[in-house]
């Protein structure tokens, strides 16, 4: 009885004073702000922002409320997390792998680019692309294609659009095609188990992925053009590119930086994932006449990706924070665009930070949930 | 297609002769690139179209003609089974150490032969390389900051002092080491924020005041990293037992710490401290700066040490609590005297590891107006008188951190090895 | 036994209203005042280094006319131009700087708007220079004037201040469709900027002439002549503490004064004995201005004498220095062509 009344004392006792603390720093803000007169209250996102955003995928100006600035902010950060994500993991698996890699200048190249980008903060990578590397980039007029037209310039990389006519139904097609490749691989493999032959799935994969959508052109009435850029002349020396796509270089710096770094640790998480895979598996499946690559793709990769995906989500889940940082360079980030300059043209501290801060954790917390569900398929279904 | 080209294939047979023909070829190719990057003299210019893939395909084959399998040659098995196991590999060997050769005379060059580190002003700067006198006569100022140049040798004094009171711990014998944990949760942190507020920030025994906004460069980065760490480190620990623990308000509580601070990035978070903090307090009760800065990052961090602690304390044995158990000690006691010690013994690695994550994390504080090294390198670059020099400033803060935290990964590898074969 | 009681009762309740009423009678309790003496120096916040303004050299000392407004406080205040600390803010954290009394006096050339004044819970006390907003450009982009912005162009500048509202309600009349590139730090902005990353920079006025001498090559860039803005900078305090805000602005109106009766440093001590009323009053002669403002009446002679009148400085910081040469615009005195008319000292 004794022991109970003390756990349900402890218990209580630090509840009151997470309570109380809390309610002390409610009553200071009440306090502080009616001192400075000010409001507590969300409906300031409702109101007119007067402010611009250089780059934003949806529609906005000036005129619109400050709920869709973060809308383009939230747009913006997620763009770049998820291009990060992509070179980080392509560029980390190369370099994980090559770090294995028996070649003595292979593995020692992959070794000081892990060592070196590891070791200097992100925001000083960051700082070092923006600030020092794209600023050697020629002004419009003076660059020149990298191939057919794609031009890397100071002001931003030119590259041709794609305009669509009747998207969505090109976007049917695609995944019809994608159904079906399911359908296939379930396929292909009831027919492996009954009869043991083996349909080239890949080839037939690619052939519907490539073949559908096209059809698309034929008979869905969508239909692609390219848009060049072209030079145009704003006044006596300033030039730009216009028409297609321009990607601004503060994009591409915080993107480079994210990359780059996140990618020395994915590597090292995929370098111990292939070590995890005990050396019997390898020298099993080599013994069954399989060469390198199928046992890398069919016996090592599966095993390693069970231990690879814990710390890689991880890294995912940093990646996207940090790109939070874009905030130290001009890109119109969540972090940038509503901490930044809403936050100082409303003052509204309180309400903004914490829809930001809750906004993170949302994201934090959804793609863990993702990974924890991946991981329950692949983990090892123990008898 | 590569596989089934016909080609005289090397076997120990005629070993003597495509052995020096292989090397001759290989030679070759790599002189041909050399002195062509180095000296600027192309050796091939006769075969005009193709002169700069030739090398290539010279290394090529005589990496081809020198891959001979067991050839009971000792450095040549090496040098095969290293870097020439197959024909992929080989190309890959040749194009990086062309591509070493061709960038290394221009690095060379802007880096040191060509680089100023002479003089006092940017009119000594007159080659087309590297001008280091911009960093020589910034150097203070990227070390100390905006401190006042008479007043460094306090920070040395103080820093030295952290240094030996921190290594305390090694000469502790049988009989204080059941006192380390407290020495270094308690003692430590309490006597090093004694030393800072005394003689770094001063005001008192005829010291001057130094504010904390004067305070930068390398001594404020190892400053926020060192106080964030020692007040983190206690806080992670009472969360990490607190997420083992029974009672569910005290586990909920703790994860619900942790689960926040792991989700929101810490530039949010030093936003909130700048900002956010302020409004908490009672109105007149205005807390330092600095003070915030290092309590959000600690705060921050002590969940990311909780973690790592956690993982500690689930590699220990239950036979650990049973037998404390059996003798009759108490929750405190059992964890104090058996559990920690061992605990943070195995993940002494990590906390390593969050303390080279904290380094590279301080320069986020110029959110809160503070300048470490890259504030006070950012800060040096705009000056009207040094302008143009971004690419020394980033090299200088990236050398610097380089050294610094390689250094102490090396370190921290180093004792995992150590403790690992301890056990 | 009880009738002592009652009259210890009596004496305590009867010392007490006295001595509050004392405290009330003895006039101003002004928090920011009394800490202001007790710590020995001013907290001022300024920018994190504008030439003219308030700029910083590599041994720590600052100059520039915010700078000067800091020191004139401290002179009255504290009786010594030199007891000042300067906080270099972002424009970010400045008013929440001067909120959380960090800083009692915010001279950062901060825009006077109504938004800032109603929402923020700060006082504006006054105009040290009057600006408006322009654009600079380089000259080889031939550009003469706003006419020749057209669409596409990508415009440097500093976020979270008037300046991007302003910008973005001008090229809104104007129908042009630019790329804002926005940062947190002017030096930034004005970096990117040189390198060619945007076709123009806009901030203040007066911002676009000391950031032009911190460029490469100053003289190929050039500011347009359109003003596309009101931007009256001045110092600020926090709201509530109304003798606080009576002596800085008081402190900035005696400097401009002093300019508007011919008091400079070199000629106070003469003129203390001079005839003309005003320049009594000013030099704390006659009429006790000092005592009224909760100081000593040697204020005035302490911040012209110490620091200057407000031509003195203008000069020393604007126009020797070379960033803004020639007439002063609207920043003269009424008698002269501007706009500094700055109410009696009566």
């Amino acid at each position: 009885m004794d022991n109970r009344r003390k756990k349900i004392v402890i218990q209580s006792v630090l509840l009151l004073s997470i309570a109380s603390l809390f309610a002390f720093f409610a009553i200071n803000a009440q306090i502080n702000m009616s001192n400075r007169g000010l409001q507590f209250g969300y409906d300031f996102l409702g109101r007119e922002a007067s402010f611009d955003i250089q780059f934003s995928l949806i529609e906005y100006s000036r005129s619109s409320s400050y709920f869709r600035a973060y809308l383009v902010g939230l747009i913006n950060t997620v763009l770049v997390a998820f291009f990060g994500i992509v070179f980080a993991t392509i560029l980390g698996v190369t370099v994980g792998i090559a770090r294995l890699s028996k070649n003595y200048l292979i593995n020692k190249f992959a070794s000081a680019y892990i060592e070196l980008f590891r070791n200097l903060p992100l925001l000083l990578q960051i700082f070092f692309w923006y600030y020092a590397a794209l600023r050697l980039l020629p002004l419009p007029q003076d660059s020149e294609a990298l191939f057919f037209n794609f031009y890397l310039t100071i002001k931003a990389f030119y590259t041709p659009a794609l305009i669509w006519e009747n998207l969505h139904i090109f976007i049917y097609f695609l995944i019809i095609s994608i159904v079906l490749i399911f359908f296939l691989r379930r396929y292909a493999k009831n027919i492996q188990e009954k009869e043991g032959r083996q349909i080239p799935v890949f080839l037939i994969s690619l052939i519907l992925l490539l073949f559908i959508p096209f059809l698309s052109f034929l008979i869905g009435g969508t239909n692609v053009d390219i848009e060049l850029p072209v030079l145009k002349k704003l006044s006596k020396t300033t030039y730009i590119f216009e028409g297609g796509l321009a990607i601004p270089p503060e994009f591409i710096a915080l993107l480079a930086a994210l990359s780059l770094y996140t990618a020395t640790f994915i590597a090292e998480c995929v370098r111990a994932g292939i070590m995890g895979v005990g050396k019997g598996q390898k020298e099993a499946a080599s013994s069954l006449g399989l060469n390198t690559q199928q046992i890398l793709k069919l016996v090592v990769m599966p095993q390693a990706l069970r231990i690879i995906i814990p710390p890689t989500t991880n890294q995912y889940l940093n990646l996207t924070k940090n790109s939070s940082l874009a905030s130290a360079i001009a890109y119109p980030d969540l972090a940038l665009v509503f901490t930044g300059t809403a936050l100082m043209q409303t003052g509204k501290a309180i309400e903004i930070v914490s829809m930001v801060m809750f906004t993170y954790l949302a994201l934090s917390i959804f793609t863990s949930i993702l990974m924890n569900w991946y991981n329950k398929k692949m983990a090892i279904k123990e008898k | 297609m590569i596989k089934n080209l016909r080609l005289p294939k090397p076997s120990k047979n005629n070993l003597k002769v495509c052995l020096p023909f292989g090397f001759i070829l290989i030679a070759f190719s790599i002189l041909d690139v050399f002195i062509n990057s180095f000296f600027e003299i192309n050796l091939t210019s006769a075969f005009a179209p193709i002169s700069t893939i030739l090398p290539l395909f010279l290394g090529f084959f005589g990496f081809y003609l020198i891959r001979i399998e067991y050839a009971g040659i000792k450095h040549l098995d090496l040098l095969n089974k290293n870097i020439n196991t197959n024909n992929f590999n080989a190309f890959l060997t040749l194009i990086i150490i062309f591509t070493i050769l061709k960038v290394l005379p221009e690095f060379l060059s802007w880096f040191i032969f060509d680089a100023n580190i002479s003089g006092n002003s940017s009119d000594a700067c007159t080659g087309s390389g590297a001008c280091w006198t911009y960093i020589k006569v910034w150097l203070r100022r990227f070390i100390y900051g905006m401190y006042p140049n008479a007043e460094q040798w306090r920070i040395n004094i103080a820093f030295i002092s952290f240094l030996l009171l921190g290594l305390l711990g090694i000469f502790s014998n049988e009989k204080t080491k059941k006192f380390l944990i407290l020495y270094y949760s308690l003692v430590y942190p309490i006597l090093a924020f004694l030393i800072i507020y005394f003689l770094i920030s001063g005001g008192v025994f005829g010291l001057e005041w130094i504010q904390t906004n004067s305070w930068g460069g390398l001594s404020l980065t190892f400053i926020v990293s060192f106080f964030s760490l020692i007040f983190c480190f206690p806080l992670g620990m009472l969360l990490a037992l607190g997420r083992r623990s029974n009672l569910p308000a005290v586990r909920y509580v703790s994860i619900g710490f942790i689960e926040f601070w792991r989700g929101v990035p810490l530039i949010t978070v030093l936003f909130m401290a700048s900002v956010i903090f302020p409004m908490f307090l009672p109105s007149g009760v205005s807390i330092d700066t600095l003070v915030r800065a290092i309590v959000a990052i600690a705060l921050f961090e002590a969940a990311y040490v909780a973690e790592v602690i956690r993982g500690g304390l689930q590699a220990l044995s239950r036979g650990q609590y049973d037998a404390a158990k059996s003798l009759g000690m108490s929750y405190w006691k059992l964890h104090y005297l058996v559990i920690l010690p061992q605990a943070l013994k195995i993940v002494i690695p990590g906390i390593a590891n969050t303390f080279l994550a904290l380094v590279k994390d301080t320069p986020l504080i110029f959110v809160v107006g503070l300048l470490e090294l890259i504030g006070m390198t950012n800060m040096a670059k705009t000056n009207p008188k040094w302008l143009g020099f971004a690419m020394e400033s980033y090299i200088f803060a990236g050398l610097v951190f380089f050294i610094i935290c390689y250094g102490m990964s090396k370190y921290s590898q180093y004792l995992e090895r150590k403790i690992s074969t301890e056990r | 036994m009880l009738k002592i009681i009652r009259n210890l009762v009596l004496f305590f309740c009867a010392s007490f209203l006295l001595l509050s009423c004392g405290q009330g009678g003895s006039g101003k309790k002004s928090e920011t005042l009394e800490k202001t003496k007790k710590a020995g120096f001013l907290n001022c916040g300024v920018s994190q280094g504008l030439a003219g303004f308030s700029n910083a050299d590599e041994a720590g000392n600052w100059t520039g006319i915010d700078v000067d407004v800091c020191r004139a406080v401290a002179a009255a205040v504290l009786g010594d131009s030199q007891k000042v600390k300067f906080f270099p803010l972002s424009a970010k954290e400045r008013f929440e700087s001067l909120k959380s009394k960090q800083i009692d006096v915010l001279s950062r050339n901060t825009t006077w708007t109504l938004t800032r004044d109603a929402e923020l819970g700060l006082t504006f006390v006054g105009v040290n220079f009057y600006d408006g907003q322009g654009f600079m450009v380089t000259k080889a982009s031939g550009m003469r004037s706003t006419d020749d912005f057209v669409s596409g162009m990508s415009v440097c500048t500093n976020i979270g201040t008037t300046t991007e509202l302003n910008l973005a309600d001008f090229m809104a009349r104007k129908k042009i469709d630019y790329k804002l590139v926005g940062f947190e730090k002017a030096d930034e902005a004005r970096d990117t900027y040189g390198a060619g990353r945007c076709d123009a920079y806009t901030t203040d006025k007066s911002g676009l002439a000391a950031q032009r001498t911190a460029l490469p090559s100053p003289d190929d860039h050039v500011v347009l002549p359109e003003t596309i803005s009101k931007e009256p900078l001045g110092p600020v305090v926090r709201q509530g503490d109304a003798i606080w805000e009576d002596i800085v602005r008081w402190s900035l109106n005696v400097m401009i004064e002093a300019e508007e009766y011919g008091v400079t440093s070199k000629n106070a001590d003469s003129l203390k004995s001079s005839d003309n009323p005003a320049h009594k009053k000013i030099l704390g002669v006659e009429d006790d201005m000092g005592l009224k403002l909760g100081l000593d009446n040697d204020w005035g002679y302490r911040i012209i004498t110490q620091v200057g009148n407000y031509g003195e400085v203008y000069k020393r910081h604007l126009q020797d220095s070379g960033i803004l040469p020639g007439g002063r615009g609207d920043n003269e005195l009424w008698t002269n062509g501007g706009v500094l008319y700055v109410p009696p000292l009566r």
